[in-house]
């Protein structure tokens, strides 16, 4: 009985082609809104997140002069770092993979007719580590190279694009100002962090020979350090800190004049960020789910009244009040529930789109679709009770009287 | 489901009205449609139910086919008192025993005259199968062999009430209800239509209770109850 009051209800959907999709058409964009907007958002938190850990995983990145402190003049007192206290956080706290001292600022980079505006940092091999760069091309610096100053440079996929087009860049010599500098690798690209910044647009120079030959100081004006995989970023924060407090002298109930950001932090903030923004999107959407929901029940109800008189032949031919009630709610659930696939089916086709158009990862939550069929199901079983209770409780000879 | 007392057979007539009242409204504004019908129609009996407007014969169809119950009096369908049953007991009994044919045809538009005829054994659970076969033969049972796919739009009057017979008989009912069943048609159709009434009664022993205001149509019953002013005017036994 059950089966055939399915049959029923699918002969009556099938008899009104027209009528039945333009209801159906508030869920089916309320559905394919939800997943589209949850897709997409999860493939951007999903971006986010891998773009920041290829700036290098366990990255703790520690800066003289306090952060937060709004625009503009923030590190104006705060003394830059000296090498002795990169190599002091490598001595004295544990649990490290690499620490990167780091100094620079950005300079011309000239070849042959071309030349490109980019960015000269000055640091060791350990840079390479604690952020996560691939050589594609050539060799690291030797340790001779980093003690002597030499003039030799490792350059990014941008530049090497720039300068030397096609070419291969190694063994070539390249002017950065007034030093002539011999390349003798190139990085695996990155591409474009989610800061829009040009991760790629680097030329990374032995740390002492940007000190002496560019910038003309010892100062350090950043150090990278990398925590071993399982070491917990936090503590190695708080052991820097305390360390720095230390030789630099800052008394007890002084605030730090350096600031140490732990990228996992950062990480989470993000992804929190991206988070919330896909729950608000995906709540929007689900509203819209709710107005289609309203649509059904509004068709069900004009439904019932133009289709009163069948109501009153089914009644005197021998349904049952629960059997007319079943025949009208099971004709809102599977109009629902179909309107609920097509959404899927509409939603993944937009979240492809979108996902590719904006360049993030396509991840189809199995969780969220499922979620937002049962929903339209939902919807179709609340919306759809009221116009079935009305037909199952109409008297017949006044339905059949009805015109 | 209804249970009729066992090994009834005959024994209590198909329909016994007994007081009937049917009164419409409360206090001031109560309308008394029926004051007090005494009826009874035995099984293979064809009666023909006559009156003007507003004599109250609509009234007593609609408590004859289970559709309505009595304000008091009783009425008892083989038997059984139908003012004690429920709306869903009621809807089983007409389920399975009564048949209803309408002026107005009533069929299900945009609906094969084959799912038409299949309604009743649907809500009865007949498997598909032998639901097609019944509602196939009932529709050659009406002369309307070949029609199966046609839609209520595509027949004439003739052949939509035709098709409303044979959803009425499909599941061989006890008691045939048919509201001027020819209302709606010329003469000539109506003249088939009775023929056919007539034949189901006569060949299946079909119960058929009939309003009309055709006194040619009166004609094909053996016995003419005449309806005024809420009572019983007349009962007539039909020579022919």
């Amino acid at each position: 009985m059950f089966i055939e009051t399915i049959l029923i209800a699918m002969r009556e959907i099938r008899r009104n082609v027209m009528r039945s999709s333009l209801t159906i058409l508030g869920i089916v964009i309320g559905v394919a809104a939800v997943i589209t907007m949850v897709t997409v958002g999860d493939g951007a938190t999903k971006q986010v997140a891998y773009e920041i850990s290829s700036l290098g995983s366990n990255l703790l990145d520690v800066r003289p002069g306090q952060s937060f402190r709004g625009p503009g003049g923030t590190r104006s007192g705060a003394p830059m770092f000296k090498i002795a206290d990169a190599e002091a956080i490598e001595r004295d706290v544990s649990g490290l993979a690499g620490v990167a001292p780091m100094t620079g600022r950005s300079a011309q980079a000239i070849y042959g007719n071309e030349n490109w505006a980019t960015n000269i940092t000055g640091s060791t091999n350990n840079f390479l580590l604690v952020r996560n760069w691939v050589l594609s091309g050539g060799r690291q610096f030797t340790d001779g190279e980093l003690r002597a100053g030499a003039a030799v440079c490792i350059i990014g996929a941008t530049i090497r694009k720039q300068l030397f087009g096609e070419q291969d860049p190694v063994g070539r010599t390249i002017r950065l100002e007034k030093l002539s500098c011999q390349v003798i690798g190139e990085l695996k690209s990155k591409g474009q962090s989610s800061f829009g910044m040009d991760q790629d647009d680097i030329v990374l120079i032995p740390l002492r020979t940007v000190q002496r030959r560019i910038v003309g100081n010892n100062d350090i004006s950043s150090i990278s350090v990398s925590a071993k995989d399982g070491v917990s970023t936090e503590k190695v924060k708080e052991e820097i800190e305390r360390l720095l407090r230390e030789r630099r002298r800052i008394g007890k109930n002084k605030e730090d004049d350096f600031n140490v950001r732990d990228m996992q932090e950062i990480v989470k903030t993000l992804t929190g960020t991206t988070r919330l923004l896909t729950t608000l999107l995906g709540a929007v959407a689900a509203v819209s789910l709710l107005v289609g929901g309203i649509g059904i029940m509004n068709i069900m109800l004009v439904s019932v009244t133009e289709r009163t008189r069948e109501i009153g032949i089914r009644l005197a031919i021998g349904a049952m009040e629960k059997q007319v009630l079943m025949q009208f709610l099971i004709e809102a659930v599977v109009l629902s529930c179909f309107g609920g696939l097509i959404g899927i089916i509409l939603g993944i086709a937009a979240a492809a789109a979108g996902a590719s158009a904006l360049k993030v990862p396509l991840i189809l939550n199995i969780g969220i679709i499922i979620i937002a069929f049962v929903f339209s199901a939902a919807v179709g079983v609340v919306f759809g009770f009221f116009p079935a209770r009305k037909a199952a409780l109409l008297d017949p000879i006044e339905a059949l009287r009805h015109e | 489901m209804i249970t009729t007392p066992s090994g009834t057979g005959n024994m209590y007539p198909v329909i016994e009205l007994n007081n009937v009242t049917r009164v419409y409204g409360t206090g001031t504004a109560a309308v008394n449609a029926l004051q007090g019908i005494d009826l009874r129609i035995d099984h293979g009996d064809f009666v023909a139910v006559m009156g003007p407007s507003g004599s109250g014969k609509s009234t007593c169809m609609n408590i004859l086919g289970c559709l309505d119950t009595p304000s008091s009096g009783t009425y008892r369908f083989k038997g059984v008192e139908v003012g004690n049953l429920s709306r869903d007991q009621r809807a089983l009994l007409r389920r399975h025993y009564l048949g209803f044919v309408f002026q107005g045809f009533n069929l299900l538009n945009r609906t094969s005259a084959l799912e038409n005829v299949e309604l009743p054994l649907i809500y009865r659970g007949t498997p598909a199968t032998e639901r097609r076969e019944m509602a196939r033969k009932a529709l050659a049972a009406v002369g309307l062999n070949g029609w199966e796919s046609h839609t209520p739009a595509e027949l004439s009057g003739g052949q939509q009430q035709r098709v409303a017979i044979a959803r009425a008989i499909v599941a061989s009912p006890e008691v045939l209800f048919a509201d001027e069943p020819t209302g709606n048609l010329d003469s000539a159709r109506s003249r088939e239509i009775m023929e056919l009434m007539t034949d189901f009664n006569r060949d299946q022993g079909i119960t058929i209770v009939m309003v009309t205001h055709d006194a040619v149509m009166a004609a094909y019953a053996r016995r003419i109850v005449r309806f005024m002013d809420g009572i019983i005017d007349k009962e007539e036994q039909n020579g022919g």
